[in-house]
């Protein structure tokens, strides 16, 4: 989910750049000293399992996994998924300086959301759990694509059709997002609950007796 | 594998101070991305050529980063000059052709060329970790900085991991197909390398600690001054305001 170099406009352009600037320092404002390695390597992996392409039918789409990093990050989502967008850049040049901004608040706003909205419902029982963990996935990704064809509309009125076409394209990705973004949470569950928000050591202890 | 390929050259662009071609990257990427006129962007491009070619890229992997770029250009042909309000340039039977349509993505087309190319030729030629160092001479917060060079270290020992697993896949008959199984499989794939790359942290953060890191970040890289940081520093300086010119000044 990038847009590419010379298609916004300045007002959007720096409007995402202080967007991203302000995130970024409450970010690392929150992250402490002992979780600078966490979020470093977590970042690593995540620029790793985007590079996964998952069957569509006869095509294939890569992994955004946008919400699971809001979900193991909270607000450190913002510096990881900028460090994880300048690295695309330097070996991919996927985006560029003047859209780093933009693509970041695109993916990484939606992860914050979906961490404060759908975080403490991740270690419910299943049958809440669950659809949590779906509306993460597949609502940050909706909710970029829909930042994206916003950024596009306030740079031009007449982009409409391409915004349009840019959130359509997304549906599948977010059905898909949401099924893998299912599995992936009841897997962490499973092997390592403590990596998920909410998590006390206290209440499952009990759970388990 | 992930490589760098760009930053592997040995031309006059890799031996300038890197904090310079980063801020006159930055500085004429600032410039081109706010600019409309065609004088301004063409002239840009012919400079971000010049660069290019000063950087000795090699030009089939140019090309090759710029494929996914061009299909959105091409997507934008596609659309914008038929629904772009605006006179009519040419009437394609039920399409009426947009002069401001056609104007408009001329001028993207050039612009995300231009800076693209300029961007592959002074900033991806250097390495992430010389990127790191020079961001933290140009004031980046120290935890950001720890971060990228954290990532950039981690990233190919997680690539490795990741190619392991995917070959333990392989190893026991995995075809990915459309259908719930095999996005059960990658979602297992990405969350065993979330736990491993935790994991891995946890081990780096005691190591880091044993060390005695305390969140100081200290860059021993030096910059040593040379004749083509003062020769590259005239020639961007001039290139922008040359830009500015062409395009306020009318």
């Amino acid at each position: 989910m990038h847009i590419s170099e010379g298609v916004l406009g300045a007002p959007v352009l720096v409007a995402g750049a202080a967007v991203a600037v302000a995130c970024t320092a409450v970010g690392l404002k929150k992250l402490e000293l002992d979780r600078v390695a966490q979020a470093g390597i977590l970042s690593a992996a995540f620029f790793v399992a985007s590079l996964i392409h998952v069957p569509v039918g006869p095509s294939s789409v890569h992994l955004i996994l946008n919400g699971i990093v809001g979900l193991l990050l909270g607000w450190a989502a913002f510096p990881a998924i900028l460090t994880a967008l300048v690295l695309q850049a330097m070996m991919f040049q996927y985006g560029g300086i003047t859209t780093l901004g933009v693509n970041t608040v695109i993916m990484a706003l939606p992860a914050v959301v979906c961490y404060h909205l759908c975080g403490p419902f991740i270690h419910k029982p299943p049958r809440i759990a669950v659809p949590a963990a779906f509306a993460c996935g597949a609502g940050s990704v909706f909710l970029g694509a829909i930042l994206a064809g916003a950024s596009l509309i306030f740079t031009e009125g007449s982009f409409l059709e391409v915004a349009g076409l840019i959130v359509t394209a997304h549906l599948p990705v977010m059905a898909i997002e949401g099924i893998v973004t299912v599995f992936c949470v009841a897997f962490l569950k499973k092997v390592k609950p403590e990596m998920l928000p909410g998590y006390d050591a206290a209440v499952f202890a009990q759970a388990k007796n | 594998m992930i490589r760098e390929s760009f930053s592997e050259g040995n031309s006059w662009i890799h031996g300038i101070d890197p904090r310079l071609r980063v801020t006159g990257a930055t500085a004429f990427a600032v410039v081109v991305a706010v600019s409309y006129d065609f004088r301004t962007l063409t002239t840009a491009l012919l400079l971000a050529l010049c660069m290019a070619l000063s950087a000795r890229l090699d030009f089939r992997e140019v090309m090759r980063r710029l494929l996914a770029p061009l299909i959105f250009l091409l997507l934008l042909w596609a659309v914008l000059p038929w629904s772009y309000e605006g006179d009519t340039l040419k009437v394609w039977g039920p399409l009426v052709i947009t002069r401001p349509g056609v104007t408009l993505c001329a001028q993207i087309s050039l612009k995300t060329i231009c800076l693209m190319v300029a961007f592959m030729a002074l900033v991806a030629t250097m390495t992430v970790d010389t990127l790191g160092h020079t961001l933290n001479r140009l004031w980046l917060p120290d935890k950001m900085v720890h971060m990228l060079l954290i990532t950039y270290r981690y990233l190919f020992v997680i690539e490795l991991e990741y190619q392991r697993l995917v070959r333990a896949m392989k190893i026991r008959n995995f075809h990915p197909k459309t259908n719930l199984h095999s996005y059960r499989t990658y979602a297992y794939l990405v969350g065993m390398l979330f736990v491993r790359a935790s994991e891995r942290a946890r081990r780096v953060h005691s190591a880091m600690i044993c060390r005695g890191f305390n969140g100081r970040f200290v860059s021993l890289r030096t910059f040593p001054p040379n004749l083509r940081n003062y020769i590259f520093l005239l020639g961007i300086s001039f290139s922008i305001v040359v830009l500015v010119t062409l395009e306020w000044m009318k």
